[in-house]
């Protein structure tokens, strides 16, 4: 190896074992505690997968995931065709365009425990006087406000990443299409959007973060109810760290989290290892 | 010769020691700081805690008092605190298994002096002192003891409904509900979140199964009781409940449905003492604006649980004197019963004064002199864990339209572990 090369992983050192300690480390922590069974103080009894078994028997588990996986599907398919359909009217140069980027990503700059509030109210049987919509105190439906009102939040930050991609798109290659008398729709869907590919993706990687950390919606909406039909992984995992005071099964929650995460990242890594060796 | 007088010289020094410590002690002491975590944050509650606050002081202490809303929150600092080495002096808990990790790591005072010089064993009620003694020691300082299932009614929406007569059986709770109905009132004013479910469900279970399969079932968590037919039963009466409650119910807080009571437009409320606050906020009178109901039946257990303090342990001397000072003061009875009054609750010692207390809370008190009924709530049996899993089957079963059956069985799944 050239001398040259060593400086570089020298420098990185500081962010290594940063990852190293606080990442990998913490993780490492996680599983070992999983594995025990630790109460409201992590000890050293093995139990080995015990916890792992009681939590896939535990149907508060099996409803939390399958919520998340509803919730994740809609929030992020919808949140990409409304911001997308958003920056796309905002980047036709409509009047006004400072003003309508502000109120979209509003929502985004608000704290959901105040937001989450408001569409409680909204949503409550008598929330607003002469419309009766009561999903909220409706055992199928509650995941679906969250939802809404999530995509409500999120919406307008994908439309700035958009936008910011939309802009990047070169002007030479709109004034080609309207010489070849391509509808403007058609440039959209079959041009400008496969150009987006890497903002697409770095909205795509944010959003599903956003999904699987999905915790102050439901508690400042419904705090998991009706009964618990609208309870989340994170929330689960929460409860049992601190109310329940049962640090093994949480951190099985917690690693199973994890271990989703990375099943639905994978072929996305693995594309991308792909593309670069191509 | 020399090594007598090193000798003569190090006593010399020690005594002098002895007696400056002495000293510091009895010119009552700057130094008795004592940070106490507790999560009495309400208005009731913390003019409470001002009466313990003002007992420690008095009796020459200063109280650092760090407030945290919200139990949960309170309790996840003071157990941070405790296993990082930075312990407070004092901490609340509930009288209940939280603080029974900590008890088994060594990492509380046992307040042993006390409790012999107070008789313990005598004076505190059973399932209290059941739960704070831990092979042979007590580790906690019971403050308050608060019954969770009293049975509140509005005496406006029962005359209204044309009930005259308080109800004393579950089948004349069943009539009072449908009459209330029938009068187009909410019978059942019921706050849809999950741990009011839960005690929801240890009221039926007292007052439809006895104190018999109660404590079979959360004491002893007997798989066969579970199963059985009288907690069928239980069930039943339980989801048949959820037929008075109102479409609204559904994350509605404890409070919010008290003032239903409070105006006259709902019926009934099962709930802990403390709802007795709200009414006494509205200027309301027990007995007269709204009557209280510990059981429906003579032999109906009555379920205690309460607010404790917990004394970390600490090596430094100053704290430990701190902390003995403050169990001291605060076991007086006058200290204890004016906290009480004001929080809503009964002092935790039974053998107390409670004429001064309203007529709910005396009706309370005679339950307890009277021993039988006595029983601990159901996070004195179970733990937060085993608790948290009866709460999650019981509040499914409760909002969607699972059969009887299937939830015995999620019943006697969460109460296995």
């Amino acid at each position: 190896m050239r001398q040259r090369g060593v400086m570089p992983y020298f420098a990185l050192l500081p962010m290594l074992a940063t990852v190293g300690v606080a990442y990998l480390g913490a993780f490492a922590w996680t599983f070992y505690v999983s594995l025990t069974g630790s109460r409201s103080i992590a000890s050293n009894k093995f139990v080995g997968m015990a916890n792992y078994t009681r939590l896939f028997d535990n149907e508060r588990w099996q409803l939390s995931a399958h919520n998340l996986a509803i919730y994740g599907v809609l929030f992020i398919l919808a949140c990409l065709v409304i911001g997308f359909l958003l920056a796309a009217c905002i980047d036709r140069q409509v009047t006004g365009e400072g003003a309508l980027r502000t109120v979209f990503l509003y929502p985004y700059a608000m704290s959901f425990v105040a937001t989450g509030l408001v569409w409680q109210w909204i949503f409550t049987p008598d929330g607003i006087p002469g419309l009766d919509f009561d999903w909220l105190v409706d055992q199928d439906k509650v995941i679906y406000t969250i939802a809404i009102a999530s995509i409500w939040q999120a919406s307008g930050f994908v439309m700035a990443l958009m936008l910011a991609g939309l802009r990047g798109v070169d002007p030479e290659i709109w004034k080609a299409a309207r010489l070849d008398g391509i509808p403007v729709w058609r440039v959209y869907l079959s041009i400008v959007l496969p150009m987006l590919g890497p903002t697409v993706a770095t909205v795509l990687i944010l959003l599903a973060t956003m999904v699987v950390k999905l915790y102050d919606a439901v508690v400042s909406m419904t705090q998991g109810g009706p009964g618990i039909a609208s309870e989340v992984p994170a929330k689960f995992i929460m409860d049992h760290l601190f109310l329940r005071a049962n640090i093994g099964l949480a951190s099985a929650a917690a690693v199973m989290l994890l271990v989703t995460v990375l099943m639905l990242l994978a072929p996305y890594a693995y594309a991308r290892s792909r593309r670069r060796i191509a | 010769m020399f090594k007598r007088s090193k000798l003569a010289v190090a006593c010399g020094l020690a005594l002098f020691v002895v007696g400056v410590a002495q000293a510091g002690a009895g010119t009552a002491s700057p130094a008795l700081n004592a940070e106490v975590i507790h999560w009495w944050t309400s208005g009731g509650e913390s003019a409470a805690v001002k009466q313990l606050e003002g007992a420690y002081r008095a009796a020459g202490g200063n109280w650092i008092d760090t407030a945290i809303a919200g139990g949960d929150q309170a309790r996840a600092v003071t157990l941070n605190r405790i296993v990082g080495g930075k312990a407070p002096a004092a901490a609340q808990f509930n009288i209940s298994k939280q603080f029974l990790d900590v008890v088994e790591q060594d990492m509380l005072m046992p307040l042993d002096d006390i409790a012999k010089q107070q008789d313990w064993d005598r004076t505190l009620p059973e399932p209290i002192a059941h739960v704070i003694k831990v092979d042979g020691h007590y580790y906690a300082l019971p403050l308050d003891i608060h019954m969770q299932t009293w049975i509140w009614y509005s005496k406006a929406a029962f005359k209204k409904a044309g009930i005259t007569k308080e109800p004393a059986t579950m089948d004349e709770l069943f009539a009072a509900l449908d009459k209330l109905k029938a009068a187009g009132l909410i019978p059942l004013a019921h706050g849809g979140q999950a741990w009011q479910e839960n005690v929801l469900f240890a009221g039926v279970l007292a007052n439809v199964g006895g104190k018999q399969l109660y404590m079979q079932v959360m004491r002893d968590r007997d798989q066969k009781a579970i199963n059985s037919e009288a907690m069928r039963k239980v069930l039943v009466a339980y989801k048949r409940l959820q037929s008075y409650v109102d479409p609204n119910a559904p994350g509605r807080n404890w409070n919010d449905a008290t003032a239903l009571l409070v105006s006259g437009k709902a019926g009934v409320q099962i709930m802990g003492d403390w709802a007795k606050g709200e009414f006494t906020a509205a200027k309301q009178k027990p007995g007269v604006d709204f009557g209280c109901i510990a059981g429906l039946g003579p032999d109906v257990p009555y379920l205690v649980q309460g607010d404790a303090f917990v004394f970390p342990r600490s090596d430094r001397g100053d704290v430990q004197q701190a902390q003995k000072l403050m169990a001291r003061t605060l076991v007086a009875p006058t200290t204890l019963i004016s906290f009480n009054k004001l929080k809503g609750s009964l002092p935790p010692r039974v053998d107390l004064d409670t004429s001064s207390l309203d007529v709910c809370s005396q009706a309370g008190a005679a339950i307890m002199r009277g021993k039988s009924r006595l029983a601990g709530a159901p996070e004195v049996y179970l733990t937060p864990d085993q608790n948290g899993a009866l709460q999650d089957a019981i509040t499914a079963f409760w909002n969607t339209s699972m059969p009887v059956e299937r939830a015995q069985k999620a019943l006697a799944a969460a109460l296995r572990n």
